[in-house]
């Protein structure tokens, strides 16, 4: 018996949110482990090798490994990986805890609504990749397990504002505390921008289950658009976060500037949303005027990535200094490189200029003719979320799960070396993609080592198909050390509390909040949210208006 | 600490205006180059019946006329390829296409040039183009539209 009361011991008794947290987190890795798997079939395909053939009879077709990709990285582990950061990072700051009751809904809800969706998908009948484009039709269990699987992200908006109404009831007068005024904001623009996805899904929903003939496919990827941009910051602000509040500390330096962070959490609500025409500046249905509008806010959403850039910098050449770092340069041969949190972090900052960069030829309404759905848009995004943004997330792992669970991280090398192989292997991928898209337009999701025609029409880029079998190997390493390292942290048996970080690395500030005038100004956070809205029914609203009450609805088909 | 801090905010301050000044630019660039060479940019014409695409209408009847010293061309992209199955225009010689779908979604992006156009089925895409250059230019489809989506591939001649 007395194994048994060892066994039941509940190493979360006194601290429940950390379970919580260390579920959600983990979904997310299981998640983005089974999505992983088929990245390197993938970047294989684009160096005219067809691994396909192998999965057979699991998998039926590339593009069917292409939703599972695409669905479970990028839509499945970033909200996982946002639930559990958002949420866990102000309870902690503010000491609160949220109501564990709905956080366990919300987890559970995660859990289902991804269950639902992976029937279809496993079974081939969802191959519709992660933008789902109407009249290409889908299972219906695939996009109801998809709503409920979004919607669990309420109830998080839920928990975050609902400890911090508790906090400012506790605490009236003061500022936020600068890690719960991120989530607030974030969670503030998600709503925001996740009502696009939801008003889409009732569409979808009401076509699958056959209560309407057809739906109106450009309608729908204007609804799509509406979120699917905004989502890409949905995706970063949680690495954003973790990079203000927690990177300047773990590499040993302080944030330059408090007030500048909350400014670009405020610029991020605003200027977030009333941009996804610029992932449409190819259809017709949209007049020019309009997608101009949206290339202009697109850009202004340029600018709180531009502050964040050099306060990062910033601070991590205090950190430098600090550490003993001389001269112009000095201070970065010295940071903690031999930490994997900070390598992450340092590498996937590094792949986000020029991923930036990319995004401003993508926002610009008359170079976008030349790259629009080339493998050029692969090339961008996996440098902005398959890098910073997949990094931000790994290197926070190798903290984050021994300070859950109070197990010591295994492998220490493995995991640095898990992040210098990725950063290479995505360095080398994006590049390759970037060219084969502008300079041969070589069309992205497409299935062209299966097809011969396709192989002919692209034989010039030979040379650089090469490279993407090169990054696929790498990336394949990449990852099996990744997981390695977190799964058998997670999993081991020993606990060792005294080995692990007992606190979040919350970081010292320089220039503090109290006293100003700017932290004063963006406090006002339901004012500024206010605004958000008001540019977003100025930015949409007309056109939205117009192809709601013109809809042209066409029935579905089931291509692949 | 103090005096570190201000020389920071200065440098901030700088920052923030060059990556202002920097967007202001582009944006300038950019809408002036739309105003004076953006004429590829598709521009909707109409909304079709996309289940009648086939059999009723110009589309029923894909092809290319001539209209004067221009040319007109009635385009289907369907699952999997284009409709009629090889255009060929004179070279330096206006072409205006009119584009959609039967089925699903695709594109019809003609390499070597600006035209990109999501072909959306009910909707009527038209773009305008004149090839200054003879020689064959190859007709990608860029948008996933089923199992057959990467043979989707075509060409037009120009011709001198």
């Amino acid at each position: 018996m007395a194994v048994k009361t060892l066994f039941n011991y509940d190493a979360y008794a006194s601290a429940p949110e950390k379970k919580y947290a260390l579920y959600m987190m983990m979904l997310g890795f299981a998640a983005l482990a089974l999505g992983t798997f088929f990245g390197p079939f993938q970047a294989m395909n684009y160096g005219g090798l067809d691994l396909y053939p192998l999965l057979k009879p699991v998998f039926q077709n590339y593009y069917q490994g292409l939703t599972l990709h695409g669905v479970l990285n990028a839509i499945v582990f970033t909200q996982l990986f946002a639930q559990t950061i958002m949420v866990y990072l102000p309870a902690r700051e503010l000491g609160l805890r949220p109501n564990m009751t709905l956080a366990w809904v919300s987890f559970w809800m995660a859990l289902g609504g991804l269950l639902l969706a992976a029937v279809p998908l496993l079974l081939n009948e969802a191959s519709v990749l992660y933008t789902f484009y109407a009249p290409l039709k889908a299972h219906w269990a695939f996009y109801l397990g998809a709503a409920i699987f979004v919607l669990s992200s309420y109830v998080s908006i839920y928990l975050v504002l609902e400890m911090w109404a508790r906090w400012r009831r506790a605490n009236p007068g003061k500022i936020t505390p600068l890690a719960t005024f991120m989530a607030v904001t974030f969670w503030l623009m998600w709503f925001l921008a996740s009502l696009g996805l939801v008003v889409e899904a009732l569409f979808l929903i009401a076509w699958s289950f056959g209560l309407v003939a057809g739906v109106d496919p450009l309608l729908m990827r204007t609804l799509f658009w509406y979120t699917g941009h905004p989502i890409v910051y949905f995706w970063l602000l949680p690495a954003y976060t973790l990079a203000y509040v927690t990177l300047p500390k773990l590499a040993g330096g302080k944030l330059v500037s408090d007030p500048l962070a909350r400014l670009v959490f405020i610029l991020f609500l605003l200027f977030s949303v009333p941009v996804g025409f610029h992932h449409q500046f190819a259809d017709p249905g949209i007049a020019p005027y309009w997608k101009m509008i949206h290339t202009i806010l697109t850009m202004m959403v340029a600018v709180p990535s531009l502050i964040t850039a050099f306060t990062i910098a910033a601070s991590l050449e205090i950190a430098g200094r600090a550490n003993g770092g001389k001269g112009l340069l000095g201070w970065i041969g010295v940071l903690p490189w031999n930490n994997p949190t900070v390598l992450a972090f340092l590498l996937g900052f590094l792949a986000f200029i020029p991923g930036g960069a990319g995004g401003i030829v993508n926002a610009s309404f008359n170079l976008n003719q030349n790259v629009h759905n080339t493998v050029w848009i692969p090339g961008h995004f996996h440098l902005q979320v398959g890098t910073l943004v997949t990094m931000a997330a790994m290197g926070t792992a190798f903290w984050l799960i021994p300070h859950l669970t109070g197990k010591p991280l295994v492998a220490r090398g493995m995991a640095v070396a898990s992040q210098w192989l990725w950063f290479l292997g995505m360095f080398i991928m994006t590049f390759a993609l970037h060219w084969m898209g502008f300079l041969y337009a070589i069309p992205r999701r497409a299935h062209i080592s299966g097809s011969p025609i396709a192989m002919e029409a692209y034989k010039e880029s030979a040379a650089w198909m090469v490279l993407n079998i090169v990054s696929g190997v790498i990336l394949f390493i990449a990852a099996l050390l990744f997981f390695y390292v977190i799964f058998a942290t997670a999993l081991q048996n020993r606990r060792e509390p005294v080995k692990v970080l007992a606190e979040v690395p919350f970081t010292e500030v320089m220039s503090k909040p109290e006293g100003s005038g700017l932290a004063q100004l963006t406090e006002r956070v339901w004012f500024w949210f206010g605004i958000a809205v008001v540019l977003v029914v100025l930015a949409y609203g007309p056109v939205l208006f117009q192809m709601f009450t013109n809809m042209n609805p066409v029935p579905g088909q089931r291509l692949w | 600490m103090e005096h570190q801090e201000h020389i920071i905010e200065r440098y901030e301050r700088a920052w923030i205006f060059f990556g202002l000044a920097m967007i202001t630019v582009f944006i300038i660039l950019v809408g002036y180059l739309m105003l004076t060479k953006g004429n590829t940019n598709p521009v909707g014409v109409g909304r079709i019946d996309a289940t009648k695409v086939r059999t009723e209408g110009e589309f029923a009847n894909p092809r290319v006329e001539q209209v004067g010293n221009e040319y007109v061309a009635y385009v289907q992209a369907f699952a999997f390829g284009y409709l009629p199955s090889e255009m060929r225009f004179k070279v330096g010689r206006k072409v205006t296409f009119y584009v959609t779908s039967p089925d699903v979604q695709h594109s019809f992006h003609v390499h070597h040039t600006n035209i990109n156009v999501q072909v959306i089925p009910g909707e009527i895409a038209k773009v305008s183009y004149t090839f200054t250059k003879p020689g064959e230019y190859p007709i990608i489809c860029n948008e996933y539209c089923g199992i057959g989506h990467a043979n989707m591939i075509s060409k037009l001649i120009v011709e001198p």
